[in-house]
């Protein structure tokens, strides 16, 4: 009996345990152990940890690379057969609609971007600190550098600065006109040139350089070349690059970073990845897509054989262009050289679909790497974004289209055929023009730069099977893109 | 006067006219043991006894004559004649379906009698005839409106309980509580352990609030009686298993046949120079699949004192994989159980229950692109396993995902085993009369371990699962929660008549988890016996971030309250109070009523003539209950999302947003009403239950895809958690069931059937464009997502093109919409929006995951020392999509290709074969077949030694038996496995290579002492 005495009394203790732990509401108030993003500017480490984070969506622009080759003339898509990834294939025959997984990816990873250097704005004054300046300088940067993506394949895009764009304001923000945004590019990437050093304390940050030529490029975008010229003479006078004179060492592993590097995405091998999130890879995702399909033999790897140079495109390079085949593997070429591959075996391969016999060899994987799951969708290969011999070109092309010096043009022009083993030009005007048109497909071949080379010249129509004026200049914006703001904005012409 | 005469002359009469004599005997259950606490009562006097711990009673001066009534609680009432003194036994039958049967309904219990929610029982009889290896196969086609699926036939895998359809695009799991406590993962508990599983389906599940949308399974296990000597039981079964079936695919011969002429049809020259002397080939799936070893060991027992009752058991059961063999693919799973109850007084009770479970397991990939069995069928029947040199071969030319499955499995290394404790303790205190308090603690600890080991392997060019540095993962996730009820109850009855039950009470849950895990790189030799994160290089913390630890609560009040007059008329109404984590400030607290009601039409005075009718109720309820089963966190916005880059050739970590935060996520409510009806027929022999049910699911959780300016996609972003749609599930339920035996009691037979028509439709969804995109895309490289939710069409229906036949002349390609590409022997698509173009804009409905009807059929046998049992379950009208096919050039194909068109009229089903780029591969009915199945699901024959080989043995049962589980399938559908699914509402009936069910052959043994 005195043990259930003894029980009961424990009993009442547990009710009224009970009664203390649960009877008060407070009992279903947690905090998350994770860091609220409203109060979390608080240190100097906290402004760099947001910084990292804005910087990582650079890493998803493998597509936007991929999608400005395929859609030009220079490259077809490729895969495994017609309906391998639908939305790059129709892209690539000018037959591209509102509904594309890819521009749906560029649209929403470019504001995922956007995003996140307006999350480090919104809150730029927390706090001071020595490195502040450095911080928005990089920050403003890839703001600009987003935009500009943005601008580039749709045009007049919802546009907010200084702040994030929340859950709900999607309803109301709207499609603001293209010079509005470029004003505000400008207006980033000036302050960044301001703020930013000639050189960063580690490889792969932005740089003072980085800042003037990305102007430079977006100032011939609007066609303001004296603006253009100034910006990019500024960055070949600064001395801080230089063209590497083996053209073939810039694509290799010991090439990144060099000194003809004035901006370049960083990625790696170390970390695996998987198709669900492919823009959480930390690898550069178009090398696997580039690759040669089910490759055996020396010096590469395998990969999905998209984005494969036609025949024209190979047969315009001068048979002395030593980046022909720096820049283009000739897969057929490669197998006869290594005819004694695996006891005798050779190279061999699998055609894709659309095989033109090409690869695009600055970007397809290379062996030695230390291919993590997926490995196609993990190389380590950097995008070299804006590489010295472009400021070059892009200088000669202000200088002569916006009434500067034909003979710096040439000047600037020669320098980079010169290394590619090619005599100099010695034509003026519009012949010049036209050269330096020409250099830079050869030069900048499957760098994601052509489409939008040949859309602000105004040759793509020329230049491209199925491309319509009036209308491929810009991409559709995504059909649910439009549905998911509430039908109010107008789809871009002709799609 | 007149009274005293009456009394002595009747008692003079049966002085004279009746011998009194003194009985006795003993009282066993059907198990041969002792049945101590039977009440004995002579009818019509006031004579009576209480059988003893042994089960023995004795009652003096019993008139000849006269009727003895044997009654217990949960056992059929047996009643004997008695005319000599000779010594009676006493055989009482355990009764689950009597009607003052008590069956837990949450926070108490309730007679049959008296429930007025559509509840569903099964017995442990059931249980024991049905040899479930896993809990969830006892409730598959047993219970109306209650649907069980399995993702996979590996061994160990979980079964998904589906009640009463799915409401909800997120979790459907229903509630499941053992001895009132949460379990989550039922592959812990050994199901023979299992006294009873109730299901309630309706609104009164509301009693337990939260979570109990999808339906509450509450499972008691076994706790021993009181008055019963020690019982043992030791239970064995044994056997082998193999795969339900194999997809006929074609041999190397005909493959090389029919690659040529697809490489022709395609302008190609043909791969195979001469297709002579490539015979059969290997038979891939012949090289992966193989019988597999069951087996099964148990010690159980059970007893109590006059105060008090227990019962424990010991469990082991090993069971192989049948794809992969023991090495690569198995379950073990060991158990051990305790209950103890213990009355301190008559008003003052203790009930302890403990459960300790050890699970271990390996596996192999399976159901999803570059599976085991995906490669199996895939794989061209012309390559050898392995080469002259002993090498495995290599897939070449099949496409980056197709590999050699013998090659995959020998380097397949994983392990994963589950440590469990879970246990309750209670305590009930009866006082002033009416009035009970109960408090229960229940609380669970477990611990997950994971180890893989991925060795460098080169499966062939380009193949995507070629590994070049070998990594190991280890991993260790520990999950603690704890349940802490306490209520008060008050009952009482006023003259009988107006019966009254009050109760009010609390509950709070807790549940906290954290994962850590490494992975390293470099394993020394590249060999297994090295894979440890100890002997790795390059280690790398899985959550370098932290967010690897969760916290969830939940805090809840309810009251109900219970009246009925005179168990005629019966109404119930309960409030519930629930608060959880899972919302922001403003929507923290939910309250959910429901209500419901009877009618015993039976006890109704006007009824007492229908003899025929034993018993009939009406019985209906109504209630809105709460659901939060979603992520933790989802109305603030947080920094745990992924911010990697790259300086300097190192991972460099940052900050950014996780999830988009949305405070104005609140309840998901499922408002449910019934109306049922119980009855019996003819002694009780007739037993019928229908139910019509309406079950409405508003404000739906949903993750919908949203506006991609807000950011959500950056790396381990998530769109918002928003309430966003209404599903509607309803339909009607019929269980039957006849049961009947001999006159002698040899022979008897139980038939019982139940089917649910369930009908399943989106009411509404909040997405600007309509509709939710379920996850799954069809194929490889294509972004055609195979189903979606959106309004007036059943949940993750089949969204693509419709077909209708093949174009057989250039004319009718010609004649048709423009179809880009098409030619003759090419799929002909229906221009459904009639534009003239055969697009994207044609695709439409094309299938439904979920079937018309699903019924259950179970057929118990006994004659003599002879029992058995069958049971069969199946649907109807349920489509699944073939998504297990590669579509490559060389993959291999079914034998159905065989059949393809190769001129005019050859084929109007099957499209030609061709390598070049068709729109034969677009996702379209073609792909989406009838999922109908009827499936034998076990046959069982038994024999029992007779009572006096018995006593010779000194046992109290010992019965052989042998059973084949799967012993057929009967369906059109030529997948793997019609009956797999993974019960999700946006991914059902998508087959990517399901792995099938096995078939077993069982024999086994139970013993009682």
């Amino acid at each position: 009996m005195k043990m259930a005495q003894y029980l009961r009394s424990v009993f009442a203790l547990a009710l009224l345990a009970v009664c203390f732990t649960g009877c008060s509401d407070d009992f279903v108030d947690v905090e998350s152990e994770d860091v609220n993003s409203e109060n979390f500017f608080n240190t100097e480490e906290d402004y760099q940890a947001a910084l990292i984070a804005a910087y990582d969506l650079l890493q998803s622009t493998y597509i936007n690379v991929m999608l400005g080759e395929i859609a030009s003339n220079n490259t077809l898509a490729g895969g495994e057969s017609a309906i391998d990834v639908p939305g790059i294939q129709e892209i690539d025959d000018m037959r591209h609609t509102p509904v594309n997984r890819q521009l749906q990816d560029i649209w929403t990873w470019m504001y995922a971007g956007v995003n996140r250097a307006n999350y480090i704005m919104e809150f730029r004054d927390n706090l001071e600190f020595p490195g502040k300046a450095n911080v928005l300088g990089q920050t403003t940067f890839l703001r600009a550098y987003y935009y500009f993506e943005l601008i580039k394949f749709f045009g007049d895009v919802p546009f907010q600065v200084d702040r994030r764009i929340l859950f709900g304001d999607e309803a109301t923000i709207d499609r603001t006109p293209v010079a509005t945004i470029y004003q505000q590019i400008e207006d980033d990437l000036n302050f960044s040139i301001a703020n930013l050093p000639n050189t960063q304390d580690v490889p792969g940050r932005i740089t003072k350089g980085a800042a003037q030529a990305l102007l430079g490029r977006v100032l011939l975008f609007q066609n303001k070349f004296a603006e253009a010229r100034q910006v990019l003479d500024d960055v070949i006078a600064s001395g801080q690059y230089s063209l590497v004179a083996d053209f073939a060492e810039i694509w290799e592993n010991e090439g990144e970073n060099g000194p003809g590097s004035v901006f370049e995405i960083q990625y790696t091998d170390v970390e695996g990845a998987s198709f669900v999130c492919l823009q959480c890879s930390e690898g550069n995702v178009a090398v696997g897509f580039n690759g040669i399909r089910s490759f055996s033999g020396p010096l590469y790897d395998s990969g999905f054989s998209f984005n494969v140079p036609t025949q024209e495109f190979y047969d315009s390079y001068d048979e002395n262009d030593l980046r022909r085949d720096v820049g283009i593997l000739n897969i057929e070429l490669f197998a006869e050289q290594n005819a004694d591959y695996n006891s005798g075996a050779g190279v061999s391969w699998v055609d894709g679909f659309e095989h033109t016999g090409f690869y695009n060899r600055k970007y397809i994987a290379r062996q030695g790497d230390s291919n993590i799951g997926d490995q196609n969708l993990t190389n380590p290969n950097n995008y070299r974004a804006i590489r010295y011999a472009d400021v070059l070109l892009m200088a000669a092309e202000a200088h002569n289209r916006g009434g500067g010096s034909d003979v710096t043009a040439q000047q600037y022009l020669n320098e980079v055929r010169s290394r590619a083993g090619l005599d100099p030009i010695t034509a003026t005007g519009s012949a010049l023009t036209d050269a330096i048109y020409q250099e830079r497909r050869w030069e900048l071949a499957g760098e994601g730069l052509h489409f939008f080379d040949l859309v602000r010249t105004g040759r793509a129509a020329s230049a491209i099977d199925g491309f319509q004026t009036g209308k491929h200049e810009l991409f559709p914006i995504p059909a649910i893109e439009i549905q998911l703001a509430g039908n109010r904005w107008a789809q871009n012409p002709g799609y | 006067m007149r009274l005293l005469l009456t009394a002595v002359f009747g008692f003079f009469i049966l002085s004279v006219s009746a011998q009194q004599f003194n009985i006795s005997g003993t009282v066993y259950d059907n198990q041969n043991i002792p049945l101590g606490g039977v009440n004995v009562v002579v009818l019509n006097t006031n004579l009576g006894a209480i059988s003893d711990f042994d089960g023995n009673f004795q009652i003096n001066n019993v008139p000849s004559g006269s009727t003895v009534e044997f009654s217990y609680l949960g056992f059929a009432t047996v009643t004997r004649v008695v005319n000599t003194g000779d010594a009676l036994t006493i055989i009482m039958e355990e009764d689950a379906q009597a009607l003052d049967q008590v069956v837990v309904v949450g926070y108490g219990t309730q007679k049959r009698k008296e429930i007025t929610g559509a509840v569903a029982v099964l017995s442990s009889e059931t249980i024991e005839e049905l040899k479930p290896q896993r809990v969830e196969q006892a409730l598959q086609g047993q219970v109306a409106g209650v649907q069980v699926t399995s993702g996979s036939g590996a061994p160990g895998s979980a079964l998904n309980i589906r009640i009463r359809g799915i409401g909800t695009n997120g979790d459907s799991r229903p509630l499941i509580l053992v001895d009132g406590n949460v379990i989550e993962d039922l592959s812990v508990l050994n199901p023979t352990d299992i006294e009873s599983i109730n299901v309630l389906k309706d609104a009164t599940a509301g009693i337990y609030g939260v979570r109990a949308a999808n339906g509450v399974v509450l499972i008691t296990t076994k706790s021993g009686r009181k008055n019963q000597p020690l019982s043992l039981a030791f239970k064995t079964f044994a056997g082998f298993q193999n795969t339900t079936r194999r997809l006929p695919v074609l041999n190397a011969s005909e493959y090389a046949l029919l690659v040529n002429e697809s490489f022709t049809n395609g302008g190609s020259p043909p791969p195979f120079t001469s297709i002579d002397g490539f015979g059969q080939g290997t038979d891939w799936q012949d090289e992966v699949f193989n019988t597999a070893f069951i087996g099964n060991m148990e010690l159980s027992g059970e007893g109590g004192g006059e105060n008090s009752r227990y019962s424990f058991s010991l469990s082991y059961l090993t069971q192989d994989g049948i794809v992969g063999g023991g090495d690569k693919s198995n379950f073990e799973r060991k158990t051990a159980r305790i209950n103890y109850n213990l009355d301190f007084l008559e008003n003052f009770n203790l009930f302890t229950s403990a459960i300790y479970s050890d699970v271990e397991g390996r596996g192999i990939l399976e159901n999803t692109i570059g599976s085991v069995l995906y490669n199996a069928i895939n794989n061209a029947p012309t390559f050898a396993v392995r080469d002259a040199n002993g090498e495995f071969t290599k897939a070449e030319g099949l496409g980056n995902e197709v590999i050699n499955p013998v090659a995959q499995i020998e380097n397949t290394f994983n392990r994963g085993r589950t440590r469990k404790i879970g246990g309750s303790v209670g305590l009930r205190y009866n006082f002033l009369e009416n009035f009970t308090a109960e408090a229960r603690f229940q609380g669970n600890y477990s611990e997950v371990e994971g180890w893989f080991f991925s060795p460098i392997v080169d499966y062939g060019a380009g193949k995507v699962f070629n590994i070049e540095r070998s990594a190991v993962g280890e991993s260790l996730n520990t999950f603690k929660d704890y349940t802490f009820d306490g209520f008060v109850k008050y009952e009482k009855s006023f003259n009988d008549t107006h019966n009254v039950k009050v109760t009010a009470g609390t509950s709070i849950f807790q549940t906290v988890g954290e994962f850590t895990g490494q992975t390293g790189f470099d394993i020394i030799d590249n060999d297994v016996a090295n894979a440890s994160i100890a002997q790795a290089s390059d280690v790398i913390d899985n959550f370098p971030n932290g967010g690897n630890t969760f916290d969830a609560r939940l805090l809840s009040y309810f009251a109900r309250a219970q009246y009925d007059y005179k168990g005629k008329y019966l109404f119930s109404a309960v409030i519930r109070r629930d608060g959880s984590t899972k919302f922001g400030p403003r929507n923290k607290f939910g309250y959910f009523p429901s209500f419901s009601a009877g009618w015993v039409i039976s006890d109704e005075a006007f009824m007492e003539n229908a003899d025929w009718l034993n018993f009939l109720k009406l019985r209906a309820s109504y209630g809105i209950i709460g659901n939060d089963r979603i992520g933790d966190f989802g109305f603030v916005s947080l920094l745990n999302g992924e911010g990697v880059y790259v300086f300097n050739e190192e991972l460099t970590f940052g900050r950014a947003q996780g999830r988009l935060p949305n405070p104005q996520i609140q309840w998901e409510e499922q408002e449910t009403y019934n109306i049922g009806l119980d009855a019996r027929f003819m002694d009780s022999r007739l037993n019928l239950t229908l139910d019509y049910f309406n079950r409405q699911t508003n404000d739906l959780l949903v993750v919908a895809p949203v506006s991609g300016v807000l950011g959500a996609s950056g790396p381990g972003g998530l769109p918002p958690i928003i309430n966003a749609g209404t599903v509607e599930n309803k339909g009607l339920e019929a269980a039957l069931s006849w049961r009947d035996q001999s006159e002698s009691g040899d022979f008897s037979y139980n038939v019982s059937g139940n089917v649910t028509f369930i009908e399943n439709e989106v009411l509404f969804v909040q997405s600007e464009n309509g509709f939710l995109p379920g996850p799954i895309s069809f194929g490889v490289g294509q972004d055609q997502f195979i189903s979606r939710m959106e309004a007036g069409l059943p949940l993750g229906y089949f969204y693509g093109l419709q077909t209708d036949g093949i174009f057989q002349t250039q004319e009718e390609v010609d004649s048709h919409a423009f179809q880009d590409g098409a030619q003759p022997g090419d799929i002909r698509f229906v221009d459904v929006n009639g534009d003239g173009v055969i697009d994207e804009d044609d695709r439409t409905n094309i299938g439904d995951p979920f079937p018309d009807f699903s019924f259950g059929l179970n057929l118990t046998l006994n004659y003599k020392n002879w029992d058995f049992n069958a049971y069969a379950f199946g649907t109807v009208g349920n489509d699944i999509v073939r998504n297990y096919e590669r579509n490559q050039q060389l993959t291999n194909r079914q034998v159905t290709s065989l059949a393809r068109w190769t001129g005019p009229n050859t084929s109007n089903s099957f499209p030609r074969v061709t390598n070049a780029a068709t729109g034969n591969t677009l996702f379209s009915d073609f792909y989406v077949e009838d999922g109908s199945f009827l499936r034998l699901q076990n046959i069982q024959v038994g024999y029992s030694l007779s009572d006096d080989f018995l006593e010779k043995l000194k046992l109290k049962q010992f019965r052989i038996y042998t059973s084949v589980i799967n012993l057929f399938t009967l369906t059109e559908y030529s997948g793997f496995d019609p009956t797999a699914s993974n019960g999700n509402g946006l991914t059902a009936g998508i087959d990517q290579g399901f792995y099938p069910s096995a078939q077993q052959f069982l024999l086994g043994l139970d013993i009682r002492y």
